[in-house]
């Protein structure tokens, strides 16, 4: 017998009623909360086409263990129809250590490839048109460096920079709020991330320097709100530094992009991403004065909710992730990453990832889905929880206004405290079965066993010898003269973008160069709060 | 009454993702125990001088990157070093079947895997902790 319950909230525990009626849309106004798709605000998404148009990009994350071995998975993911790339990095890259690094003993290429110089990098891209493929990396406190390593590689290609195109995650201040992938203090990281922006406003009109994420704030356990509003008053914080670097807002703000999470409640997920554009057109518009539409425009990466995966009965996870897609799509996804089902346990294998890709294509081609834009836009439920939604982040920025922005909140611990809360009222309600969990707290049955991928410590030795070859072999004058050169323009106030490049040219490795700017800006230690 | 049991909850290794080993904390707290967090980037000398300055009888360890092979061998093997083996080991995370086996031989005394619940985990240090 199915166990109903008592109470209808969403995933966020946000009450619903039990019916909606042109009664509950007294305060929408057709003109101001939705439009038409392709204009202000954005509602019913960014283009007056959506998918007629042109599809989302299919980008599949994926790394691990060396960049021999992605580099291949990069081709056969390529092969079978997918349309751009996503690095995921391991921890010591992530970290800004050396394969050899003491503190990545056992951590190299687990959690994604490991890359600790530019032959790393060369390695990544082998045969990989950067002038026509577009590569995200998900790569933040060393953002700089490995985007360097990136462009000197399409240096090495002949392609212009002016045409390669992609995106850098590079957002820290959800890694302060969520991920907790730092290395150096606030300011300093946000100096790096403006010195990007910058540099990309000026050599990279095609690339993103930035993926303003939530998807993490999401993972860590925060509210569909909580993700929504930390997401874009980080994004507010980003254009006051550029805007103080003395950047004119029209000149950055189009590249600026973001990146949520596509959890498992469907509407509410929707509501969350019309939500989305909405707030940040508005903000660009009444904020910052924006006037250029491309400004205005939230365009957005969507990732399936790797937190709703589960370790038991794994084979229901590719149904968790299809419907967590058909939400992102139903919310006007530009690019969209689904989850495999072996996530739970493992970085994903072949078959799993494939699945996964998939996914994305069934409902491209076949689910009917994409004939016409924001399908749902004018259900009376839907634009109720978006003008919900709305006004709930709304809240969250006055907030954080008053404590002086988001550096000051995340000082304060204010959203971290805030997740923390929300992530065990969650584990609570699991725990009480007010919340049901297929496979985990009902519906249990002997679990299915999967093939997954192993990454064994071989990775690691091949890592190490790799790099101890490049340390004999490059001109370690030339490395030392860059790092210097780096360490002063760090000192300094100068873009430190050209000197990280130079470096990363000269085959400085990706520690060295993150140690001469631990020296310059130290290192950041939060203290831990339960 | 018996005092409290204190348990130290860590994240070793580089990984940042702490949800997990918070929500273990405030439960275990929630529990009646007295619990010390030692925050993120913890190396296994770290975790086991604490766990002696701590006078824990409990060490939770969380991981989820896939490092407890290289980890969890060097906590206990401090552990033995330090004539602290009566304290109980636990492990949360990302840890296969296979793995948690061979964990269990060199002693740690549970495994919990992804969707253990939060009961069970607080059961079963009730049972174990050593006074």
């Amino acid at each position: 017998m199915a166990v109903v319950e008592k109470q209808f909230t969403t995933i966020s525990g946000v009450p619903i009623e039990p019916l909606y009626t042109a009664e509950n849309l007294r305060d929408f106004d057709i003109g101001r909360d939705l439009a038409l798709p392709g204009e202000f605000p954005y509602t019913r998404g960014i283009h007056e086409n959506m998918y007629r148009g042109r599809l989302w990009t299919m980008r599949q994350f994926s790394g691990f263990a060396t960049p021999e071995e992605t580099n291949r998975r990069y081709h056969y993911l390529l092969q079978q129809g997918q349309t751009g790339l996503s690095v995921a990095f391991d921890l010591p890259t992530l970290m800004g250590y050396d394969a050899d690094h003491a503190l990545a003993e056992g951590e190299v290429g687990k959690c994604g490839a490991s890359i600790s110089s530019l032959e790393d990098m060369e390695i990544l891209c082998r045969g990989i048109p950067l002038a026509d493929v577009t590569v995200s990396m998900t790569i933040n406190s060393p953002a700089a460096v490995l985007w360097a390593m990136y462009l000197a590689v399409a240096e090495q290609q002949g392609v212009d920079w002016k045409a390669v195109s992609g995106t850098i995650q590079n957002d820290i201040l959800k890694e302060y709020i969520a991920q907790k992938e730092y290395i150096f203090p606030p300011r300093p990281s946000m100096r790096l991330v403006t010195d990007t922006i910058e540099f990309g406003a000026r050599h990279t009109p095609r690339f993103n320097p930035i993926s303003i994420s939530g998807y993490h704030i999401r993972e860590a356990g925060s509210t569909a709100v909580q993700e929504l509003a930390f997401t874009l008053r980080d994004g507010i914080e980003y254009v006051e530094w550029a805007l103080a670097r003395g950047l004119e807002i029209d000149e950055f703000a189009p590249r600026l992009s973001f990146f949520f999470n596509a959890h498992n409640d469907f509407f509410e997920e929707i509501a969350k991403y019309r939500a989305a554009r909405k707030l940040w057109a508005r903000a660009m518009r009444d904020r910052f004065g924006a006037t250029s539409e491309r400004s205005l425009k939230l365009r957005f990466h969507s990732q399936t909710a790797g937190c709703s995966l589960t370790w038991q009965q794994p084979y229901n996870n590719v149904v968790r992730t299809a419907i967590q897609a058909l939400a992102a799509v139903l919310g006007g996804t530009q690019s969209l990453h689904t989850n495999s089902l072996d996530e739970a346990y493992a970085l994903p294998g072949e078959q799993a990832v494939t699945i996964a890709l998939r996914t994305q294509q069934i409902l491209a081609h076949e689910s009917g889905v994409t004939n016409t834009p924001d399908p749902l836009g004018g259900s009376y439920f839907l634009e109720r929880l978006t003008l919900d939604t709305e006004k709930a982040a709304e809240d969250y920025f006055r907030q954080i206004d008053e404590m002086g922005g988001m550096i000051a909140a995340i000082e304060k611990g204010f959203p971290q405290s805030e997740i923390a809360n929300a992530s065990y009222a969650y584990q609570r309600a699991v725990e009480a079965k007010e919340k049901l969990v297929v496979g985990v707290n009902a519906f249990q049955s002997e679990d299915q066993p999967i093939e997954l991928l192993q990454i064994d410590h071989t990775v690691q030795e091949h890592q190490e010898r790799k790099l101890a070859a490049l340390r004999a072999r490059r001109d370690n004058s030339q490395v030392r003269k860059t790092l210097d050169a780096l360490r002063r323009a760090a000192e300094g106030t100068e873009n430190t973008m050209p000197f990280i490049l130079d470096a990363v040219r000269a085959y400085a490795t990706l520690g060295e160069i993150c140690d001469a700017l631990r020296d310059v800006f130290g290192s950041y230690q939060e203290t831990a709060h339960i | 009454m018996n005092p409290p049991i204190r348990v130290l909850v860590a994240k070793p290794g580089l990984d940042g993702h702490d949800r997990g080993a918070k929500v273990i904390a405030r439960a275990l707290r929630d529990a009646g125990m007295e619990v010390i967090y030692t925050g993120l980037r913890q190396t296994p000398e770290m975790i086991v001088n604490a766990a002696l300055q701590e006078d824990v009888q409990v060490i939770g360890l969380s991981i989820l990157s896939g490092a407890h092979n290289a980890i969890v061998p060097r906590v206990m093997e401090l552990l033995r070093e330090k004539d602290m083996t009566d304290v109980k080991v636990i492990v949360g995370g990302i840890v296969p079947d296979q793995d948690a086996e061979a964990l269990k031989q060199q002693g740690v005394a549970a495994v919990f895997q992804p969707g253990a619940s939060l009961d069970t985990i607080v059961d079963f240090i009730r049972r174990s902790a050593v006074p």
